[in-house]
């Protein structure tokens, strides 16, 4: 009988944990399969400011959209490529702000990875052959993350780097934001 | 045995009122016919009336019910040592999936990211769910035996802890299954095991795991000291305590002096992790190295928490089989209390390479090689004892020889790494890797897998078989030199630890090529030890109360002890009961039978001093248990978790404690 | 027993290929001077240390053997077991006594090897920044001359017989420099300033490898340092500052446009060119080096093929990524990176 207690003990908590975070521990250091492109519809000419026309949504945000380890390298990307000279730590600067709920070309995570890609007027610079596709993707995701969009138990909570406002953790999710405020 | 003086009854609040005064007469009546309706052991009520008598009052309830409810502290005992063994099991499985990695260079059979998962996985099932958990088994099943009482003080907190313990190594190893198990280490440094490297649950899960277990132990440190100052027999002054019990009392108070370390730096690196607080972070005036002071000034003396059990054991073993007490009893008990001390002293030679004043380093290398003088007396004094009687090389004898033979080398190498100049080349390579191991399992899984045979026929009531308890020992001895001891060359030869691979033409072929081998050796024996535990349970010749012929009180009563222990409470004469005397115990009468009680002592001189009612079989200790799991679990994932999750808790523990109803007790509890 | 003769048979094959590696990655190495005054006190300690293990085994082969009259023994079957053989309290003190002598004699030997290193270590000559990063390392040249500063990675030289200071520094986690064939170990810790002073005392070729771990490619992060004589280094500095040879026919032409205008420059840097990238390793002369991805391979033409190819699978979990470049690209990198020597 105890035996049989504890194991149901074990699946109960197993089932729990799995439930709770498995697929956003996923490591993936090389993206399958090699030579990935940013899908056909994504080009600049089909998405501009209000665009209506939404294209199904790309079947890799999954595995980028909620992953903590993508996240997680997307964060050391912003760092080493510079966006911090233009969007700062996600308030905006010289570029839009990142951490609020304001996407000019579409919050979907493809949407953000095409912009990066193919890069936007007024200054954003393509990084399409700069970076590769997985990296774009993972940049993609720590981008989404600012803004709170992914669920708040895969992003971290801080860098190991000065400070940059609220820990994305504690950040209210974009619909209890005033996004007038947000936008100022 | 009491007589109710009128005092107890004139109320609190002065002179009483003359009706008032009738009411007191009327109960004081009726107190005095309850009085004769209470049955005590004595003179009247003895041999197998008293012990159905006592069967009847103490059991638990039977079914699943009773077994999460039971408050025995043989049956937690018994639960702690087998589950400590499973999770020694485990962390023996991914030791040799270690090895098998480590067997050829530039191997490609585990990759870096599961490698890591293991070697984490190893070191913390080992230390926060294989070591210190069994040790405290063991402790909670034999020190109420051994120093004749009842049951543990606070019986209740001692089934939480059990549970807490479970519920933290289902949540580590859970983890595991699922690919989230932490990679970050069973130190966990920063900011290696911060937000930004260690992104995910991993870390988080490995951190609660701490929580769990360290609450687990606090709970277990409080009963045994509680335990071993207040429950003793009449008679056991703390200069007739046995050496085993000296050594819990040391290493409970260890406990509850190093654990809040590690809560406080745990605490602090789930609050940097969940909602970005600063304490490790260097750009923000945090510090990477609070890490290590904090983890250290834990991580130091929780190696003598898992050490000085094991010298409790070795003085056990010894002492049976020699025939004679410990030479020089006093010597060992102030060697045993200045290691504890000592233990607290020297947590800073982890940390040689990282560029602290050196100055303060020799302060550090002469702790740490003091250390050796109480532990090189202990040495002295178990081997003046084999001297001196005549050693009857039994299985458990023969765990002690190994212990002997093996943990000095461990406490030599300790003493090389003490030095400033070797352990910054030695510190982190593989000869710290076997320094640690012959400490840890030459010094405590040895003397463990003795006391196990040892104290086998106790728990079990049967023998387990020396045949093949030999044979083990010398496996485990034989494929433990094997696996260990080429370490310090691979050490020597340059092979750091924590690496999932080395490549081939550093000489390092070799050495781990035969640590592979051995340490499957030591894998078979293991499985040996626990085949022969198996089959002895149904097929072991019967034991009878003291089938080694022992001195100690848990020999007394019969093999298993029946779940009162004691039919009545011995009284001692001399630190050796059964030898002493004409083989028969004194004993004091006038417990209740009819209601659970113990009787409690004074702390220094063993004087009879309270009655004291043993808390009831209850479901709370597993409720409480339950909501404080799901507080720590859920905090990983929000931080308002702590804040709902307290409710439950709240009930939990209100319901716990929950005052019996206010009557008046027929009697007074103090005499 | 078989066992303890193959034990044996261990132990002596162990010595001897202890002896044969003594030079490359060993504590044995004694290349410098911390490397010999560790030898040198660790022979002590060892000398010692075997005494009293010796004194110990032989206390249990004595307790064990000594041959007992049946009415003789201080134990329960003679009654007489609360009473101990006359010496025994005093050889107890005298052990004691030698515990106490052994461990200060120790004691003191440690303290003033710590002294002497620490004074052999002193009058730096030559001032180097280590930095750590997951998982390679940072190498700069400091100089008082701007245009003498020297960044590379992964391989350090080292002048003979000229005290090096050597900073440490890291970007990313903790790490911990050890080369043990020169000196023990010191580690970089984000956020404080760290070093170590090494005097090379022999010439040669070692290899170091971070000590501490710092996540997942840890076993892949080591270090080539080669010690030379002081106008060998010289040359080998100046070298170094050179900036990269130009391409010089079309193969390399085409793997210089996709190495200075594609992935690569994102991140690293390449003398002379415009790749400038500064979060990965120095690229100007890494043919000349003799390993590559921080000691993970040895340099050469089939591992540059492997390693430009797919790092993730050669080194799971790094920070460079598969790029997936088509054949005819990865002729002309690889050809490319050939002739930055």
């Amino acid at each position: 009988m105890s035996s049989r207690f504890r194991a149901s003990l074990l699946v109960l908590g197993a089932g729990a944990l799995a439930l709770a975070a498995c697929d956003r521990e996923e490591h993936h250091s090389r993206a399958k399969p090699i030579g990935e492109t940013v899908p056909a519809g994504m080009s600049p000419s089909t998405i501009f400011p209000g665009s209506s026309s939404q294209p199904p949504l790309d079947p890799r945000a999954e595995l980028y959209d909620t992953n903590a380890n993508a996240i997680s390298r997307g964060q050391q990307l912003y760092n080493w490529m510079n966006c911090v000279g233009c969007h700062s730590h996600g308030g905006g600067g010289m570029g839009p702000a990142l951490m609020d709920d304001q996407w000019r070309y579409g919050s979907r995570i493809d949407q953000v990875a095409a912009t990066i890609a193919e890069g936007r007027p007024n200054g954003m610079p393509a990084w399409r052959g700069k970076l590769t596709e997985a990296q774009i993707w993972d940049l993609a995701a720590y981008v989404s993350s600012l803004s709170g969009l992914p669920s708040k138990d895969a992003v971290s909570s801080r860098a190991e780097s000065m400070s940059a406002g609220t820990p994305q953790t504690l950040t209210p999710h974009p619909d209890t934001t005033n996004s007038d405020a947000a936008k100022q | 045995m009491t007589d109710v003086r009128a005092g107890d009854f004139e109320g609190v609040a002065g002179r009483p009122v003359p009706n008032e005064r009738e009411r007191v007469e009327a109960e004081n009546r009726r107190l005095a016919e309850e009085r004769k309706k209470i049955v005590r052991d004595g003179p009247k009520l003895t041999g197998e009336k008293l012990a159905a008598r006592l069967d009847a009052t103490w059991r638990r309830p039977p079914g699943i019910i009773g077994w999460l409810a039971t408050v025995d502290h043989k049956e937690i005992g018994r639960r702690y040592i087998i589950t400590a063994l499973i999770f020694l099991a485990l962390g023996g499985v991914l030791a040799l999936a270690m090895r098998l990695q480590l067997a050829r260079p530039d191997s490609a059979l585990i990759g870096a990211d599961r490698y890591n998962q293991l070697f984490t996985m190893h070191g913390s099932t080992m230390m926060f769910l294989f070591a210190v958990p069994v040790m405290e088994g063991v402790a909670l099943y034999i020190i109420p035996l051994m120093v004749g009482t009842r049951n543990t003080a606070f019986p209740r907190l001692n089934a939480f802890s059990y549970f807490m313990y479970l519920f933290g190594g289902l949540l580590l190893w859970g983890a595991f299954v699922l690919n989230i198990g932490p990679d970050a280490g069973w130190f966990s440094y920063t900011p290696l095991s911060g937000p930004q490297f260690s992104p995910g649950k991993r870390t988080d899960i490995w951190a609660q795991m701490i929580t769990f277990t360290e609450v687990a132990a606090l709970a277990a440190a409080v009963v045994m000291v509680c335990t071993i100052l207040k429950c003793r027999a009449p008679g056991m002054t703390l200069a007739r305590m046995p050496l085993f019990v000296w050594a819990m009392l040391v290493v409970a108070v260890m406990i509850i002096f190093s654990m809040p370390a590690v809560a406080l730096a745990s605490g602090m690196l789930i609050s940097d992790r969940l909602i970005g607080t600063n304490f490790y972070n260097a750009a923000e005036h945090g510090d990477a190295l609070l890490w290590q002071h904090l983890f250290w000034f834990f991580g130091h003396p929780e190696v003598y928490i898992i050490f000085l059990p094991a010298t409790g054991f070795v003085s056990v073993i010894v002492e049976t089989f020699c025939r004679r007490p410990v030479f020089a009893h006093a010597v060992v008990v102030l060697a045993l209390i200045s290691t504890g001390i000592l233990a607290f002293g020297l947590w800073v030679h982890h940390m040689f390479a990282t560029g602290l004043p050196r100055v303060g380093y020799s302060f550090y290398t002469a702790a740490s090689m003091s250390v050796s003088i109480p532990t090189g007396l202990q040495i002295f004094c178990w081997l003046a004892t084999m001297w001196d009687g005549r050693p009857r090389f039994q299985v458990p004898m023969l765990y002690v020889v190994g212990f002997i033979v093996t943990f000095v080398i461990g406490g030599l190498t300790g003493v090389m790494v003490a030095a400033v100049p070797l352990d910054l080349q030695l510190h982190d390579t593989y000869f710290v890797v076997a320094h640690f191991h012959y400490v840890l399992i030459g010094g405590a899984v040895f003397p463990l897998l003795g006391i196990l045979t040892y104290w086998y026929p106790k728990i079990t009531g049967r023998m387990m078989d020396d045949m093949l308890g030999k044979i083990g020992f010398w496996m485990v001895f034989l494929g433990f030199q094997l696996a260990f001891f080429p370490m310090h060359w691979s050490g020597m030869l340059g092979m750091p630890r924590r690496v999932y691979t080395y490549p081939a033409g550093l000489g390092l072929e070799l050495p781990n090529q035969l640590s592979t081998i051995g340490a499957f050796v030591v894998g078979l024996a293991v499985v040996l030890f626990v085949v022969n535990a198996i089959v002895s349970l149904y097929r072991g010749r019967i034991a009878g109360p003291n089938p080694w012929g022992a001195p100690t009180l848990e020999w007394a009563v019969s093999s298993p002890p029946p779940v009162y222990n004691f039919a009545h409470v011995p009284v001692v004469e001399s630190n050796t009961p059964l030898w002493d005397g004409d083989g028969k115990l004194p004993v004091v009468t006038g417990l209740r039978v009819d209601d659970k009680e113990m009787l409690l002592t004074t702390v220094v001189a063993a004087t009879p001093d309270l009655r004291e009612p043993v808390a009831a079989p209850s479901l709370w200790p597993f409720i409480a248990a339950i909501a404080v799991g799901i507080v720590f679990v859920a905090s990983i994932f929000s931080p308002w978790a702590i804040a709902f999750g307290l409710v439950p808790c709240a009930i939990a523990l209100t319901a716990w404690f929950w005052p019996k109803e206010l009557k008046r007790h027929p009697e007074p509890v103090i005499d | 027993m078989s066992f303890r003769r193959q034990g044996r048979a261990a132990v002596l094959a162990l010595l001897l290929g202890a002896c044969s590696y003594q030079r490359y990655q060993s504590d044995f190495g004694a290349a410098a001077t911390q490397g010999r005054q560790f030898l040198t006190l660790f022979w002590i300690f060892l000398g010692v240390c075997l005494f009293m293990y010796a004194l110990v085994i032989a206390f249990l082969v004595a307790g064990i053997l000594r041959r007992r009259r049946a009415t003789d023994a201080n134990v329960v079957e003679t009654g007489r077991h609360h009473q101990s053989h006359p010496l025994m309290r005093t050889t107890l003190i005298g052990w004691a006594a030698l515990i106490g002598v052994g461990l200060t004699a120790l004691a003191i030997a440690s303290f003033f090897a710590d002294r002497s290193m620490a004074e052999a270590a002193t009058g730096e000559k030559l001032s180097v920044t280590v930095t750590g990063n997951q998982w390679w390392w940072d190498i700069r040249y400091n100089s008082d001359d701007a245009s003498k500063t020297l960044r590379t990675a992964n391989e350090l030289h080292l002048p003979l017989g000229v005290p090096v200071r050597i900073q440490l520094a890291s970007n990313d986690v903790i790490h911990s420099f050890w080369v043990p064939s020169l000196a023990g170990k010191q580690d970089l810790i984000p956020g404080r300033e760290t070093g170590i002073t090494i005097v090379p005392k022999k010439t040669g070729i070692f290899r170091g490898q971070c000590a501490e771990y710092c996540g997942t490619q840890h076993a892949h992060m080591a270090l080539v340092v080669v010690v030379e004589s002081y106008a060998d280094f010289i040359k080998w500095w100046d070298h170094q500052l050179q900036p990269a040879p130009a391409p010089a026919n079309p193969l390399t032409l085409a793997g210089y446009n996709y190495v200075t205008s594609g992935p690569c420059s994102a991140c690293h840097n390449i003398g002379g060119t415009p790749a400038s990238g500064q979060v990965a390793p120095d690229l100007t002369h890494l043919a000349s080096r003799k390993s590559l991805a921080a000691g993970a391979l040895p340099m050469g033409k089939g591992n540059l093929y492997g390693w430009v190819a797919d790092p993730q699978s050669l080194k799971p979990g790094n920070k460079m990524p598969t790029i997936g470049l088509e054949p005819q690209q990865l002729h002309a990198v690889v050809a490319y990176l050939e002739t930055l020597k």
